[in-house]
């Protein structure tokens, strides 16, 4: 396992940052979601 | 949207599922390769990460043409959402080549058309995220943003094909649509449960940026309307 570092690395980027990315795309429509409640709360977003 | 509330769910839990299992299977189970020892690993995270990049582009120019011809409402968001996961995944896709290269080549990156191409398209990716939202009316920055996915497309046969049509660094595709892939099944079959993973993460983000897109269109429009009516009033 000579080459574990860079192995390591790729695995940590290739799961931190689609992770970074569906938290906070789900943070946004959480907000969003809110909002729309907030608003008109007849409004239905499941 | 009733449906994609009802399928997002389902299409997170088989993303996460598919993604764990393809990337433990390949970095546990699979075995080294012959030549490049455990670095082959890096294989299972950089080659989903590469096909998403085109395939990502590719959804952005189809959302290009039914926003210009069509006028579809959805396209011009969808194009909008699709931009910065696109760029996302092609930039880990570069980052995990070079990690990668490094240790295979001895250098981090070279001027090789298969990478150069792929920076072409991560450069496209930029340029559409920053002209969409250039604009202080949307619409014209749908259209220009439109217009550069489409002469941009002209990039994705020249990375298919820039391993055949050039003397590259970078190893021609080991797998195609025609003819048998030239891998071995023990690290053929956790490529593509990782492929599979990684494509259901894309779409399960792009999923759900298009919804809360779509709500944030719906509030402005909300507001909008009572701000016209108070002032009416």
């Amino acid at each position: 396992m000579s080459h574990l570092p860079f192995i390591a690395v790729a695995y940590g980027l290739g799961v931190l940052v689609p992770l970074a990315f569906v938290v906070t795309a789900f943070q946004r429509m959480a907000s969003a979601r809110r909002k729309l409640a907030a608003i008109d709360p007849r409004d239905r977003w499941s | 949207m009733r449906l994609s509330g009802a399928v997002l769910p389902y299409l997170a839990a088989a993303a996460l599922v598919l993604t764990v299992t393809g990337l433990g299977w390949g970095l546990f189970v699979s075995p080294a390769d012959w030549q490049q020892g455990d670095a082959v690993r890096i294989m299972y995270v950089h080659v989903p990460c590469a096909w998403l990049a085109s395939a990502g582009y590719t959804g952005l120019a189809v959302c290009s043409i039914l926003s210009l011809i069509w006028r579809h409402p959805l396209a011009d968001l969808a194009a909008v959402e699709i931009g910065p996961v696109g760029a996302g995944f092609t930039a880990l896709c570069l980052a995990t080549g070079s990690l990668w290269g490094k240790p295979m080549w001895g250098a981090w990156w070279v001027w090789d058309a298969r990478l150069t191409s792929v920076l072409v398209l991560f450069f496209l990716y930029l340029g559409h995220v920053a002209l969409v939202r250039a604009f202080d009316d949307p619409t014209r920055g749908y259209r220009a943003g439109a217009i550069l996915a489409l002469v941009g497309a002209v990039n994705l046969p020249i990375i298919k094909f820039s391993v055949d049509w050039w003397n590259t660094l970078h190893q021609p595709a080991s797998i195609g649509l025609t003819g048998a892939p030239s891998m071995a099944p023990a690290m053929l079959w956790p490529l593509l449960i990782a492929a599979l993973g990684y494509t259901l993460v894309f779409a399960t983000i792009v999923t759900v940026r298009l919804r809360a897109a779509v709500m944030e269109r719906r509030i402005r429009g909300l507001l909008m309307a009572r701000a016209a009516s108070e002032s009416g009033a």
